[in-house]
C-alpha cells in the first residue's frame, strides 16, 4: 500500500475526469447528462479513494505520511507531497463535498454544462495539491492555480455583476500573494531548499522573520479572509452560482487559515509571538464589525458570506493564541465551517432555485409550505450560531477557550460574538421562514425535492455528530497540531524567561 | 437506569419529530407523555436510593471534547441535587405532557409540539446531570434552543417571533459570561470537571486573573461572570425582560419551561458551584442583591398586569429572586427547597390558568373574566390551591420554603441581609396581593363576556388530573421534604453535593412578630385585595387615575423595554448600518480595491471580450507563465538570494 502513490492517483483522478468531458462533444440534452454523470461519477470515486486515506492514516505519527518524492523541474524544485494530521482533514472535506456540489448545479446549470464540470474537477485537483504539497512552489502552484478556475466559474456562470466580482476576486488574491512569492524566492535562498518539512526544522533570522511574516500574512488574511480586506467576499458570494459559493466557503477560505498553521507559527515562531496582539486585534474586530455587518444585510448571501468572515475571526484568534486547544478549535471550526457555510450556501440555492431572488424580504413564512426545508435551516442557522451540540460549538469554544489563555482581554471582546451571531442568524431565519406566509409569489413554493434532501442530509448528519463526537477529528489532528505549535510555544517561553530574568535582575539591582 | 432516565424523553422527541405524520397527533402525545411519565417513575426512584441511601453514581457515557489537558466526556454525576432535579423536571414535564395532549388538541402541529416538548426534557436533564461545565453549558444552551422552538411555536404570529429572538439572544448575553466563566475556569485550574475543580478551589483563593491591566481576584471574576449566565437564564433584574414576553408560548410551555425548570437552573447552577461561590465573598453579596432587587422589582410589576399569564410570569420572576437571596445568603439547600415546591405550586398556577383561558377560548385578559368561578369550580379549586401555597398560608409548600428564606434573612446579621429581610417581606405582601388580585379579578364578580362565559366549560380529564397532582404536590411538599432539605436530616440528606462552608443552621427567630411577620403580610395582601376587588369594587379605578404616573410605570414594567430599545437595540441597528455602508463601502472598498479594479475592469473588460470562446486558454497559458516564471526566477537568483 505504502509504494501506491495514492495523493498522485487523487489530483489525477479528477483531471482525467476533466479530459473525458473534453473530448465530450455534442450540446444535446444526452451529451448534457453524460457531462453531469461523468462528473458526478468522478467525484465520487475520488472521494471513495480518499477513504482509503482515513483508514491507513497512522494517528499516532505527528509528521506527513503517504510521502512521494520525485525529481521535477531541478534538483531542489521537486515534487512532494504527503499529509499529516493538518491536512488530512481538509483533503477529505473536499473529496466529501465535491459529488454535493456537482449534484447541487444538476438543474440549476443549464448552459456550458460541460465546461462548467471541467472547471469543477481541475479545481478539485488543485484544492487537493494545495492541502498535499510538502514543496513550497509545488504549494504555490496549486494555491494559485485554483484562482483561475474560481475565477471562471463566477465570471461565467454567474449573476449579472459577475465580471466586477470575480476581477475583484481574482486581483484581490493575486496581490496577496505575490508578497508570498517573493518571500518564498527569499526563503529558497537562505536555506537552498523548497521543501516544507525542511523548512519547518530551518531556524530564520529574527529580522527577516518579521518580514517573511508579513509576506505570508499579505497572502492568507485575504484568502482566509481577515478584516479589512474581506471585501471581495460577499461580492464573489453573492455573483457565484451556489456550487461556487460551496467551494468558496468551504474550502478556498481554508486556505488561507491552513497556511498560518503550516507557514506562518512553526517557521517564524518569533514573528508569531511578536505580531499575536495585532492578529487578535484584527480576528476581534473581524468577529464584532462583520457581525454587526452582516446585520444589516438584505440579500440572503451576503449575509452568510459576512458571518463566514467573522467565523474565521475565530479561526485567527485561535491560530495565534499559540495553545494547542486554540490551535485545534482553529482547524475543527474551519472543518465546521466547511460543512455549515457549505451547507447554508446550498440551503440558499435551494429558494434560489425556485424563485430566483436572494432579497430576504421577497421570502417569508416559508415554514408553512416547506417544512423539511425549514428543519434543515434550522439545524444549519443553530450550528452557524455555534449551539453546543452542533459541530459549530466546538471549534468557537476551543478557539475562545485558547484565546482567553493567551489574551484575556482578546476573548472578552470575541465573546460578543457568541450574542451577535444569534441575532443575525436568528432574524434571517425569523424573515426567511417564520411568519405568515403572505407573498402570492410564494403561494406554490415546493419543499425539497429528494435530491436537495440527499445533498443536505449528509451534511446535517456530519453537523450533528461532529457536535456530539468531535474525537476523530480531534484525534487526527492532535499530533501534527501540536509539532506545529512547538516552535511558538518556545518562543514564548524564551520570552518569558528572559522577562522573568530581567525583572529578577532588576530586583536585584534595586536592592542594592 | 440513570440512562433510562436522561434518555427516554430524547427517544421520544426523535420518535414525535420524524415519524410523527405516520404517528399520528394523538399517538405522539401518549408516546412521548409514556416514555416521560417512565423517567419521572426512575427519578422518585432515583431521589430515595441517593437522598435516602445515599448510593451516589457518576456514569461516564463516551468521550466528547479531548484536547490536549482538556478532557471531557458525556457523563451522568448523580447525587442528591441531581435526584432533586431530576424529580422536579420529570414530574412536572410528564404532568405536562399529559395535560397537553388535551389542551394542544385543536393544533395542526401536535407532533411537533411534543418533539419540541421532550427534546428540552432531554436537554434540562443533560444540564442537571452535567459532572463537567462545558456539558452543563451544552444542556443550558439546549434549553435555550428549545424554549426559542417553543416560545415562537406559533410562527405566524409576528409577536411570538419577536419574543422567542428576544427570548434567544437576552440568554445568550447571560451565555457570555457563563463561557468566560467557563473560560477563566479553566485559565485558573486547567480543568473543566467539577470534582477537580472544587478540590483545587481552596487553593485558588489569591490568585488572580490579568484582565485590562488589572490583576482581578479570580475567584471573584468566575464566580461573577458565572452569575451572569445564571440572571439570563433565570430572568434575574436586568435580565429578565425576556420572560414576560416569553408568554407568547402555548401555556403548558409557561409552566414546564417559564416557570418550574428551565428558569431555575441558573439557581441549580449556582447551588452546583456553591464550592467555589462559597469561597467569593462578593460574588454572594452580588447574588443576594440582584436577587432581592428581582423579587422586589417583579412583585411591583405584577401589580398592574392584566394579562393572566404575565402575572404568574412576573410572580415567577419574583419568586427566582428570593432563591438567589437564599444562595446569597449560603441557604443553598433553602434555595433547592423553593426551587422544589415552586415548580408545583408555579406550574399547577400556569397549568391552571391555561384551563382557564382554554375554557375562554383563548382570552387571556383579566378585564374580560369575572365570575368563572362557576362556570369551572375544580379549576378554581385548584388556583386557590396555587395561590394560597404561593402566598406562604400556613402548612402548605410555599410556606415552608419561602418563609425560610425570609428567616434566613432575618438571622443574617449583615446589613445587606437586613436590608434584603424588608424588601422581601414587602415583596411577600405585593405577592399576596397581586395573587388574589388575579383570582378575584378572574373568578369573582360579574362575567365581563356573557357569550364567552356561556360556552365556557371545564377541561377535560386529561388536562385536570395533572393538576390534582401538582396540587397535591403544591399543598404537601414543604411538610414532607423540609426534614430533609432544611430541617434535621440535612446533612444526610445533601452530603457532599452542597457545600456549606459554615455549615448549615435552620434559622431561629427569637421574635414572635418577626416570626409572624411573613404570615402577617400575606394576610394583609388578601386583606387589601379582598377590599379592593371584592367589597368596593371601586379603588382599582380610582388608584390608577390618582397615582396615574405610578401606575404607569409599573404597567409599562419599570419602562425597561423602551430603555433597551434605546441604549441597545436602535444603536446596534444604526451601526451596522453605518458600517455596512461607510465602513465596507465607501472606506475599505472606495479606497482599496474598486478604485484599483475600475481601471482594471476597463481594460480586462475588452480583453474578456476577445478572448470569449477561449477562456480556457486563456486559463492554461496563466497556468503555464506563472510556473515558467517561478522556476526562471528560483534558477536566476539561487545565488544571489543566496548572498543578500
Amino acid at each position: 500500500m505504502k509504494e501506491w502513490p495514492i495523493l498522485t492517483t487523487l489530483m489525477l483522478l479528477p483531471a482525467v475526469g476533466a479530459l473525458l468531458l473534453a473530448v465530450l462533444r455534442g450540446t444535446d440534452e444526452a451529451a448534457l447528462k453524460n457531462a453531469r454523470w461523468i462528473a458526478l461519477w468522478t467525484t465520487v470515486v475520488t472521494f471513495a479513494l480518499s477513504l482509503i486515506l482515513l483508514t491507513d492514516f497512522d494517528y499516532a505519527n505527528p509528521g506527513f505520511q503517504f510521502v512521494e518524492h520525485r525529481p521535477w523541474l531541478s534538483d531542489t524544485i521537486t515534487y512532494y507531497v504527503g499529509v499529516d494530521g493538518l491536512s488530512l482533514p481538509f483533503v477529505i472535506l473536499t473529496t466529501f463535498l465535491m459529488p454535493l456540489t456537482i449534484l447541487a448545479s444538476w438543474k440549476s446549470i443549464t448552459v456550458r454544462v460541460k465546461e462548467y464540470m471541467i472547471a469543477f474537477l481541475i479545481l478539485e485537483a488543485l484544492m487537493i495539491g494545495v492541502f498535499c504539497a510538502l514543496d513550497l512552489v509545488l504549494f504555490y502552484l496549486f494555491f494559485e492555480g485554483g484562482l483561475i478556475p474560481m475565477f471562471i466559474i463566477i465570471g461565467v456562470w454567474g449573476g449579472p455583476r459577475r465580471v466586477y466580482a470575480s476581477f475583484k476576486f481574482f486581483l484581490y488574491t493575486l496581490l496577496g500573494s505575490l508578497f508570498m512569492l517573493i518571500a518564498i524566492l527569499v526563503m529558497y535562498g537562505m536555506a537552498g531548499t523548497t521543501e516544507i518539512p525542511a523548512l519547518l526544522k530551518y531556524d530564520f533570522p529574527v529580522n527577516v522573520q518579521a518580514w517573511l511574516w508579513f509576506a505570508f500574512l499579505a497572502s492568507f488574511a485575504v484568502k482566509l479572509p481577515m478584516w479589512p480586506v474581506h471585501t471581495w467576499l460577499p461580492d464573489a458570494h453573492v455573483e457565484a452560482p451556489t456550487a461556487g459559493s460551496v467551494v468558496l466557503a468551504a474550502i478556498l477560505l481554508k486556505m488561507g487559515g491552513y497556511g498560518f498553521i503550516r507557514f506562518s507559527l512553526p517557521m517564524f515562531p518569533d514573528a508569531s509571538v511578536q505580531f499575536a496582539p495585532l492578529m487578535f486585534t484584527l480576528g476581534v474586530a473581524a468577529i464584532i464589525y462583520t457581525s454587526l455587518v452582516a446585520f444589516a444585510q438584505k440579500d440572503m448571501k451576503k449575509l452568510i458570506a459576512y458571518s463566514s468572515v467573522a467565523h474565521m475571526g475565530f479561526v485567527t484568534i485561535g491560530v495565534f493564541s499559540g495553545t494547542e486547544q486554540g490551535v485545534q478549535g482553529a482547524v475543527f471550526q474551519m472543518i465546521s465551517h466547511g460543512i455549515v457555510s457549505g451547507a447554508l450556501f446550498l440551503a440558499v440555492g435551494v429558494v434560489y432555485d425556485r424563485m430566483h431572488t436572494r432579497e430576504i424580504a421577497a421570502y417569508g413564512g416559508l415554514a408553512d409550505r416547506m417544512p423539511i426545508y425549514a428543519f434543515f435551516f434550522m439545524v444549519f442557522t443553530m450550528a452557524n450560531v455555534g449551539l453546543p451540540g452542533t459541530s459549530g460549538f466546538i471549534g468557537e469554544f476551543l478557539t475562545l477557550m485558547g484565546t482567553f489563555e493567551a489574551n484575556t482581554v482578546a476573548a472578552f471582546f470575541a465573546c460578543f460574538g457568541l450574542i451577535l451571531s444569534a441575532v443575525y442568524a436568528l432574524t434571517l431565519y425569523r424573515r426567511m421562514i417564520f411568519g405568515k406566509l403572505e407573498k402570492p409569489s410564494l403561494a406554490t413554493i415546493k419543499d425539497m425535492s429528494p435530491r436537495e434532501i440527499g445533498i443536505m442530509a449528509p451534511l446535517l448528519i456530519l453537523t450533528i455528530v461532529l457536535g456530539f463526537y468531535p474525537k476523530p477529528v480531534l484525534d487526527m489532528t492532535s499530533g501534527s497540531v501540536k509539532a506545529m505549535i512547538l516552535p511558538y510555544q518556545k518562543e514564548l517561553q524564551a520570552q518569558a524567561d528572559t522577562g522573568a530574568a530581567a525583572k529578577s535582575f532588576a530586583e536585584l539591582e534595586k536592592r542594592r | 437506569m440513570y440512562q433510562a432516565i436522561v434518555l427516554l424523553p430524547l427517544i421520544g422527541a426523535l420518535c414525535a419529530g420524524f415519524f410523527g405524520r405516520s404517528l399520528g397527533d394523538k399517538n405522539s402525545g401518549f408516546l412521548t407523555s409514556a416514555l416521560v411519565l417512565v423517567s419521572a417513575a426512575l427519578s422518585w426512584l432515583a431521589l430515595y436510593q441517593v437522598g435516602i441511601e445515599g448510593q451516589e453514581a457518576r456514569i461516564t457515557l463516551f468521550p466528547w471534547i479531548g484536547v490536549g489537558d482538556l478532557q471531557t466526556s458525556w457523563s451522568l454525576r448523580i447525587d442528591t441535587l441531581t435526584a432533586v432535579m431530576l424529580v422536579v423536571v420529570n414530574t412536572v414535564s410528564a404532568l405536562v405532557h399529559i395535560y397537553s395532549v388535551g389542551y394542544m388538541s385543536d393544533d395542526d402541529r401536535q407532533p411537533l409540539f411534543f418533539s419540541y416538548l421532550s427534546l428540552f426534557t432531554f436537554a434540562m436533564l443533560s444540564l442537571v446531570t452535567a459532572d463537567n461545565l462545558v456539558q452543563l453549558f451544552f444542556g443550558w444552551e439546549g434549553v435555550g434552543l428549545a424554549s426559542y422552538l417553543l416560545i415562537g411555536f406559533w410562527y405566524r404570529r409576528e409577536s411570538a417571533n419577536a419574543a422567542a429572538i428576544k427570548a434567544f439572544v437576552v440568554n445568550r448575553v447571560g451565555d457570555f459570561g457563563f463561557a468566560i466563566g467557563i473560560f477563566a475556569i479553566w485559565f485558573i485550574f486547567r480543568d473543566v470537571n467539577f470534582d477537580t475543580i472544587f478540590a483545587a478551589a481552596k487553593e485558588h483563593q489569591a490568585t488572580t486573573i490579568p484582565f485590562f491591566g488589572y490583576q482581578v481576584p479570580a475567584l471573584d471574576f468566575i464566580c461573577l461572570f458565572l452569575f451572569m449566565g445564571a440572571m439570563g437564564k433565570s430572568a434575574q433584574f436586568l435580565l429578565h425582560t425576556w420572560l414576560p414576553d416569553a408568554m407568547e408560548g402555548p401555556t403548558p410551555v409557561s409552566a414546564l419551561i417559564h416557570a418550574a425548570t428551565m428558569v431555575t437552573a441558573g439557581v441549580f447552577m449556582v447551588a452546583r458551584l456553591s464550592p467555589l461561590f462559597e469561597l467569593s465573598p462578593i460574588a454572594l453579596i452580588v447574588v443576594t442583591c440582584v436577587g432581592a432587587i428581582t423579587a422586589f422589582f417583579a412583585a411591583t410589576v405584577g401589580l398592574a398586569q392584566n394579562d393572566i399569564k404575565r402575572v404568574i410570569a412576573y410572580s415567577t420572576c419574583s419568586q427566582l429572586g428570593y432563591m438567589f437571596v437564599a444562595l446569597g445568603l449560603s441557604a443553598y439547600g433553602a434555595a433547592v427547597f423553593h426551587l422544589f415546591t415552586h415548580a408545583f405550586f408555579k406550574a399547577l398556577l400556569f397549568l391552571g390558568a391555561g384551563s382557564v383561558i382554554h375554557a375562554l377560548h383563548g382570552e387571556q385578559d383579566l378585564r374580560k373574566m369575572g365570575g368563572m368561578r362557576k362556570a369551572i369550580p375544580f379549576t378554581f379549586g385548584m388556583m386557590v390551591i396555587g395561590t394560597l401555597s404561593l402566598t406562604g398560608f400556613p402548612f402548605t409548600a410555599g410556606y415552608f420554603s419561602k418563609d425560610m428564606i425570609i428567616e434566613v434573612a432575618e438571622v443574617s446579621h449583615s446589613s445587606v441581609g437586613q436590608t434584603v429581610y424588608w424588601m422581601l417581606i414587602f415583596a411577600a405582601f405585593l405577592t399576596s396581593f397581586y395573587s388574589w388580585r388575579l383570582i378575584f379579578m378572574a373568578f369573582y364578580g360579574e362575567p365581563k363576556d356573557h357569550h364567552a362565559f356561556e360556552h365556557a366549560h371545564e377541561s377535560p380529564p386529561v388536562m385536570t388530573g395533572p393538576l390534582l397532582i401538582l396540587a397535591a404536590g403544591a399543598l404537601f411538599a414543604g411538610l414532607i421534604f423540609a426534614p430533609y432539605f432544611v430541617g434535621a436530616d440535612y446533612a444526610q440528606f445533601w452530603r457532599g453535593s452542597l457545600l456549606f462552608l459554615h455549615g448549615w443552621h435552620e434559622p431561629h427567630v427569637a421574635d414572635v412578630f418577626m416570626k409572624w411577620l411573613p404570615t402577617i403580610v400575606m394576610a394583609a395582601g388578601f386583606g387589601v385585595a379582598y377590599w379592593a376587588y371584592i367589597s368596593s369594587p371601586g379603588i382599582p379605578a380610582w388608584t390608577v387615575k390618582t397615582f396615574k404616573p405610578i401606575h404607569a410605570f409599573l404597567y409599562n414594567k419599570w419602562y425597561f423595554d423602551e430603555l433597551y430599545d434605546w441604549i441597545f437595540v436602535r444603536p446596534t441597528r444604526w451601526i451596522a448600518r453605518v458600517l455596512w455602508k461607510y465602513g465596507d463601502g465607501a472606506i475599505i472598498d472606495g479606497l482599496g480595491p474598486d478604485g484599483v479594479a475600475a481601471s482594471v475592469i476597463a481594460t480586462t473588460k475588452r480583453v474578456v471580450r476577445i478572448q470569449t470562446g477561449f477562456v480556457y486558454t486563456y486559463a492554461f497559458v496563466m497556468l503555464i507563465g506563472v510556473t515558467v516564471l517561478i522556476t526562471w526566477f528560483a534558477y536566476l537568483y539561487r545565488g544571489a538570494l543566496f548572498t543578500l
